[in-house]
């Protein structure tokens, strides 16, 4: 767990000035559009791409989370997405030849009452059905898998067992970035900071142009992937989402030797703690229940997601809390994501990934490509789309999503 | 942490209040006759603005009414506070974070 870091070239991507014209533009510069100008260029043929990003690389949500990989989501659209996702963070660390710290050391869901004991057990035979590793634990088990787990009866909610996935883990989310940064950037994509989009042209229904604070930049297909700002982006080219955006909160410990050998979520008292490669715990709870721009939350959500922390992990009861940060998280009523075409052709959208946007980022940058490149979408991604809000076939994970909406 | 006035009560701390997200959107007047996509919009579509927010809360730990409060959502002060059904446009003091 403390093993040395990799040593990182001086430049891992050119600083281009932006074209006036590319075949895609790509907007936001974060995990999941880096992964998706990376699958463009290098599995989709199409090379003569621009990433806009209005701050720096991966300065948003990338460098805001908990960095929780895994694919134990309950229903069959969810699983075969996240479990893409899983496998591509499998092969990547050679495909894109990069260390990106992928570590396999498991996710337990905790259950602390009945019902949550019923809902774990159909996840895990949910699981087993799509090919998704998972299994059920006592609660003598779960102290095999994590011994700093408190399994004691009693606590306020006693651990009653807990789904094990262990193919599951954590991976460090800037090496991520950088990979796949560095990925486009060598197949000829152009990735361009300090550039904020300010406007979309469009003629006939279909995207021209996109204007910028560095000039304007023609392009016939246009790809969102702005997280929590979504709404405002889709909006420049006309495209309401159903989408609100809230602040969500991490925080992170001083570092300390390995006590922590996995990772343990639990909905139920709402923290969720990995212990990073350097040492630190880090920890997260659910979103902020308002709307909310600000990067940062309420400090109530942080006492009592310590304090269910504590309980749960006594050994942490003396460990100091040296930062918290706050990302904005774009949410959709059914907690999952959105990946469709949209009203104005050659515009698609990638958002709505709420609290899981990180374990999907090498699916949605798979996908989006694919949608974007063949101009329909990719077959996992077709369930996700904006239709779907006025058909009724909702994707509703708020329990797989295992984080409060 | 927020100091939200209550319209009935004064301010209280956010513990005390539950979210109800965009105000003033009304029921349809006539359900069956909207389409599938008007449907969506009622149900699943709100406005998301990056600054004034014109929103509902409830004082769930203290008298559980509802109102009105407009909030910069930026910055998270509240600029107004109003009681639900009032039309006379009348404000509270209005909240903000202390």
């Amino acid at each position: 767990m403390t093993q040395d870091l990799p040593e990182h070239p001086e430049h891992l991507w050119r600083n281009p000035e932006p074209r006036s014209s590319y075949d895609v533009v790509i907007i936001g510069g974060g995990g999941h559009g880096l992964a998706t100008a990376y699958f463009l260029a290098a599995h989709y043929g199409i090379r003569n791409v621009a990433v806009l990003e209005r701050g720096w690389l991966a300065g948003g949500n990338m460098a805001r989370n908990t960095a929780i990989i895994r694919s134990n989501y309950l229903w069959d659209e969810s699983a075969a997405i996240y479990e893409h996702s899983l496998k591509l963070w499998e092969r990547l660390p050679v495909e894109l030849d990069y260390d990106l710290l992928f570590s396999q050391r498991g996710v337990l869901n905790l259950a602390h009452t009945p019902g949550d004991v019923r809902e774990a057990m159909r996840r895990v035979n949910a699981n087993a059905l799509n090919g998704v590793d998972a299994e059920w634990l006592t609660p003598s088990e779960v102290a095999e898998v994590c011994p700093i787990v408190n399994v004691s009866d009693n606590i306020r909610y006693p651990v009653m067992g807990a789904t094990f996935q262990p193919r599951a883990g954590i991976a460090k989310h800037d090496h991520v970035a950088w990979a796949f940064a560095r990925g486009a950037d060598r197949l000829g994509v152009d990735l361009i900071q300090g550039c904020e989009v300010t406007g979309v042209r469009t003629a006939g229904g279909r995207v021209t142009a996109v204007e910028t604070t560095r000039g304007t930049i023609h392009t016939g297909k246009l790809g969102l992937c702005a997280a929590g700002r979504s709404t405002q982006v889709a909006e420049l080219a006309g495209i309401r989402l159903p989408i609100q955006s809230h602040p969500l909160q991490a925080l992170a410990s001083e570092l300390f030797e390995p006590v922590h050998p996995t990772v343990v979520m639990s909905n139920h008292v709402h923290v969720y703690v990995s212990q990073a490669h350097k040492g630190e715990l880090v920890m997260g709870a659910g979103v902020d229940s308002y709307v909310g721009f600000g990067q940062r939350g309420g400090f109530h959500v942080i006492e009592r997601q310590l304090a269910a922390a504590v309980e749960l992990f006594p050994i942490f009861a003396r460990a100091h809390v040296l930062r918290t940060w706050g990302g904005i998280v774009d949410v959709t009523l059914d907690a999952s994501p959105i990946i469709s075409r949209t009203p104005v052709d050659g515009v698609f959208v990638n958002c709505g990934w709420g609290t899981g946007g990180f374990k999907g980022t090498p699916a949605a940058g798979d996908v989006f490509a694919h949608t974007i490149a063949h101009d329909e979408p990719h077959p996992l991604a077709a369930p996700f789309s904006l239709e779907r809000f006025e058909t009724g076939a909702l994707i509703d994970e708020h329990g797989a999503a295992a984080v409060a909406h | 942490m927020l100091l939200i006035e209550c319209p009935h009560c004064g301010p209280r701390d956010e513990t005390e209040y539950h979210y109800g997200g965009q105000a003033g959107v009304p029921y349809p007047d006539d359900p069956s006759a909207l389409s599938d996509r008007e449907w969506a919009a009622y149900l699943f579509y709100r406005d998301n603005p990056a600054g004034a927010f014109t929103e509902r809360w409830m004082h769930a730990g203290g008298c559980r009414k509802w109102f009105e409060a407009v909030r910069d959502t930026r910055t998270y002060a509240f600029e107004s506070t109003r009681a639900a059904g009032r039309a006379d446009g009348e404000l509270g003091d209005g909240g903000g974070e202390r």
